[in-house]
């Protein structure tokens, strides 16, 4: 029988994943970014499993919330991504140190 | 092995296979792609569960629209990609010691209440909708009316990516020619136009 742990174990799964390609991919910002879109599908999967579990639907009210912010993070970080690459030629996270920080 | 359990383990080890793809993949054309196929499997996930309307939402949001966008950046920029993955190698171990530490434990914490002894009233299976209406419908019952406030506040966010992502990448350039409303709309007709009296048998 599947139940919540199982859910829960694909969503664990896809989250190490996600930490994984960010330490793995530690140059290639976009890759970077998409990771982040695998984490937060984790997360995304982790509140339906738990929503659909407790019969209570406000969980996948919250899954709606967290795929706008995911949306519109990767619509931010691609605009400034294309921005930098426009005026640096290069988009490696290393070189990515004009604020000195 | 019931047939819902089969879909489940199809479902389950495509997202996780293609989520590994996205990270392990060559060119970033193809990461995109696994992409794509990790989002349509949560999506079938989704169905399973018993939520259509977020997994129709993941497909529509993610892959019509997030997934679309990062393919254009991939393609437009002109990256040289195989010099970003010269490091891949020595970061290797690290990423796989952290990666396997932090699924170690995060299985341990969820194997806690697969398979404790006491945990039989945890693990009961999962539930379809309480009440005998679509998925859909009592999701917007409620997003319309308890959650109207931050239904707004998404929209706020939207909005503010939007601009923010316009404002981000317009560029005006000095070298291309564009069309000036006010100067074409205060054009005199009579410096535009000469008329001039052609004799017949000659030319201007």
């Amino acid at each position: 029988m599947i139940g919540l742990a199982h859910y829960l174990i694909v969503a664990a799964l896809l989250f190490v994943t996600g930490i994984f390609g960010i330490f793995l991919n530690r140059k290639n910002i976009i890759v970077i970014l998409m990771s982040i879109e695998l984490m937060l599908l984790a997360v995304n999967i982790n509140m339906v499993a738990f929503s659909v579990h407790q019969g209570d639907l406000v969980g996948q009210v919250f899954t709606l919330f967290i795929l706008t912010v995911a949306a519109a993070e990767a619509a931010i970080g691609l605009a400034i991504l294309v921005c930098f690459f426009r005026n640096r030629g290069t988009i490696q996270v290393e070189d990515v140190n004009v604020m000195k920080g | 092995m019931t047939v819902a359990a089969v879909i489940f383990y199809l479902f389950a080890c495509t997202a996780v296979a293609s989520g590994l793809l996205v990270v392990l993949a060559r060119n970033p054309v193809h990461s995109v792609l696994w992409l794509i196929l990790t989002f349509f499997s949560a999506a079938g996930l989704f169905v399973l569960m018993g939520a259509e309307f977020v997994a129709m939402l993941l497909l529509i949001v993610y892959v019509g629209a997030v997934a679309v966008l990062f393919l254009f950046v991939v393609m437009m920029l002109d990256i040289d990609f195989a010099e970003l993955r010269q490091g891949m190698a020595q970061h290797m171990p690290v990423a796989l010691l952290i990666g396997i530490i932090l699924i170690m434990e995060l299985v341990l914490i969820i194997g806690g209440t697969l398979w404790a002894d006491d945990s039989s009233p945890l693990r009961v299976a999962i539930a379809p909708a309480p009440e005998m209406v679509e998925n859909t419908r009592a999701l917007g019952s409620i997003i319309y009316t308890d959650f109207i406030f931050m239904f707004q506040t998404a929209g706020l966010i939207l909005f503010v990516a939007m601009i923010g992502a316009i404002v981000l990448t317009l560029r005006h350039r000095a070298d291309v020619k564009r069309q000036n409303v006010v100067q074409q709309m205060h054009r005199d007709p009579a410096e535009a136009v000469v008329m001039k009296d052609v004799k017949p048998g000659q030319g201007l």
